[in-house]
């Protein structure tokens, strides 16, 4: 919705997956997915890459200088893709900040 | 009988494993049939290893370790582990009674991932009440304290009904008091032992109505904090739940004898053929099982399903709430109101009765 605030993370934070939550590769399921409390979650390939990145050994601004790097593309564009990923995979306490 | 299109059926993702229907609990909604299955009929842990096996080949990603209670079974230990080796996501669906901080340890040690454990009201009087167990509720907050200190991601279930309805803002506070990462808001359903005991269970329209406003307002009050799950009340509602995700498409249910069932109410419907794990592999069961394919896909519809834009949506609903109410297990499910039969449910909405109830027993 085009009102709602953006979602702001600070970039010194370490984020990573959640105690019980896990990405695993599933062959019949066609890809990558989160396995969570009694939820499956698909993730498509960009999600992939960011959610690797999420050890909380890196920093989310290290994570966004690593994927601008990779991907030749503008450090904004990212930031504001990634902290929307995990602005909406912490709501879902998939993750934490 | 037409041939299957391997191609065409998916893969399922979950396997509700009913270990046993052992339970130190008689909680009325129970939806285990009324027919329990005996101990000395249940598998053994080695079948339920090769069950795993053969489920994580299938594509399946997570187990529900379930039944009745499955801290039940003393070899919980072991059937745990099966399907961690194997690795399933293992998630233990308990009462809370019957697990010791000792065991639960061992559990968390041998690669469970989670654990929900039921609460059946916000006070413990009550509580304990419903639950025909006196105790129950100490017992319960106790384990969700171990859960919590051995670092194991909580969910509090709590199955909403007449008498506890008007206190489910006090349950969601006592989920996040128990550092709980979800909690379900499940209203009952009508099975097994739900079933028999409806009206004594069924809430009334405004508090129905109540309560969906309330949830939405915790929903808002406690993003972030914990997440909500709320299976609506559909005697109340306009559309049906696609239940299961659709018959036979993402998980399945196998008994405390082995059974394999596309959903855990589905013996409720008489004339179909289900077949068990000690005579068949588990794929073979999921692709060719005759009971599975009963429902799959979209040909068995009868209208107003069959032309409905909402089909792939919702599946036409609840197959064995349809046999319940029509007799027919390929009508459309009475909760939609575009049902010929909805006045049923409608009228079945606002039945109560205040006797004591008919507590799940052996």
């Amino acid at each position: 919705m085009a009102d709602e605030p953006k979602a702001v993370i600070d970039l010194a934070t370490h984020p990573h997956l959640a105690r019980g939550v896990r990405l695993v590769h599933s062959e019949p399921h066609g890809g990558w997915v989160l396995l969570a409390p009694e939820r499956v979650f698909k993730a498509d390939a960009i999600a992939v890459e960011v959610i690797k990145r999420c050890t909380g050994q890196a920093s989310l601004g290290e994570i966004v200088d690593d994927l601008a790097r990779t991907y030749s593309a503008p450090r904004e564009r990212i930031v504001a893709d990634v902290t929307a990923l995990l602005a909406g995979l912490a709501e879902k306490k998939l993750l934490d900040l | 009988m037409a041939s299957i299109d391997r191609t065409t059926v998916p893969n399922p993702l979950g396997l509700l494993a009913e270990l046993t229907h052992r339970c130190p609990l008689g909680c009325p909604y129970c939806s285990n049939p009324l027919a329990l299955d005996r101990r000395e009929d249940e598998l053994d842990a080695g079948t339920w290893a090769r069950v795993f096996r053969e489920a994580s080949r299938l594509g399946v990603l997570q187990v529900h370790l379930s039944g009745g209670e499955p801290a039940s079974r003393r070899d919980l230990l072991e059937i745990t582990s099966a399907a961690h080796d194997v690795g399933l996501y293992c998630n233990l669906i308990t009462s809370g009674i019957g697990l010791t901080r000792a065991r639960l340890a061992q559990l968390a040690a041998a690669g469970l991932d989670h654990v929900q454990i039921s609460i059946q009201d916000s006070e413990p009087a009550s509580a304990d009440h419903i639950a025909g167990y006196e105790g129950a509720f100490a017992r319960k907050r106790a384990l969700a304290q171990e859960v919590v200190r051995l670092d194991l991601p909580l969910t509090v279930n709590a199955v909403v009904h007449r008498a506890n309805i008007e206190r489910i803002g006090a349950m969601v506070e006592l989920a996040l008091e128990l550092k709980a990462t979800r909690v379900e808001i499940a209203h009952v359903q009508y099975h097994g032992w739900a079933l028999a005991n409806r009206a004594r269970l069924m809430p009334t329209p405004a508090q129905v109505e109540r309560a969906r406003t309330l949830i939405e307002q915790l929903r808002d009050r406690h993003r972030g904090h914990i997440v909500i799950d709320a299976v609506v009340p559909d005697y109340h509602a306009r559309y049906p739940k696609p239940c299961s995700g659709g018959w036979a498409r993402r998980s399945l249910n196998v008994t405390p004898t082995g059974m394999v069932l596309p959903c855990h109410a589905a013996q409720s419907i008489t004339g179909l053929e289900f077949w068990n794990v000690r005579d068949h592999a588990l794929a073979e069961i999921w692709v060719s099982s005759p009971a599975f394919n009963a429902f799959r896909g979209i040909a068995w519809m009868k209208e107003p399903c069959m032309t409905c834009p909402r089909r792939e949506q919702d599946f036409g609903g609840c197959r064995c709430q349809a046999f319940a109410l029509t007799g027919d297990a390929a009508a459309a499910d009475p909760v939609c109101h575009l049902s010929p039969a909805h006045g049923v449910v409608a009228a079945l909405a606002t039945v109560t009765e205040d006797s004591p109830y008919r507590y799940r027993r052996m």
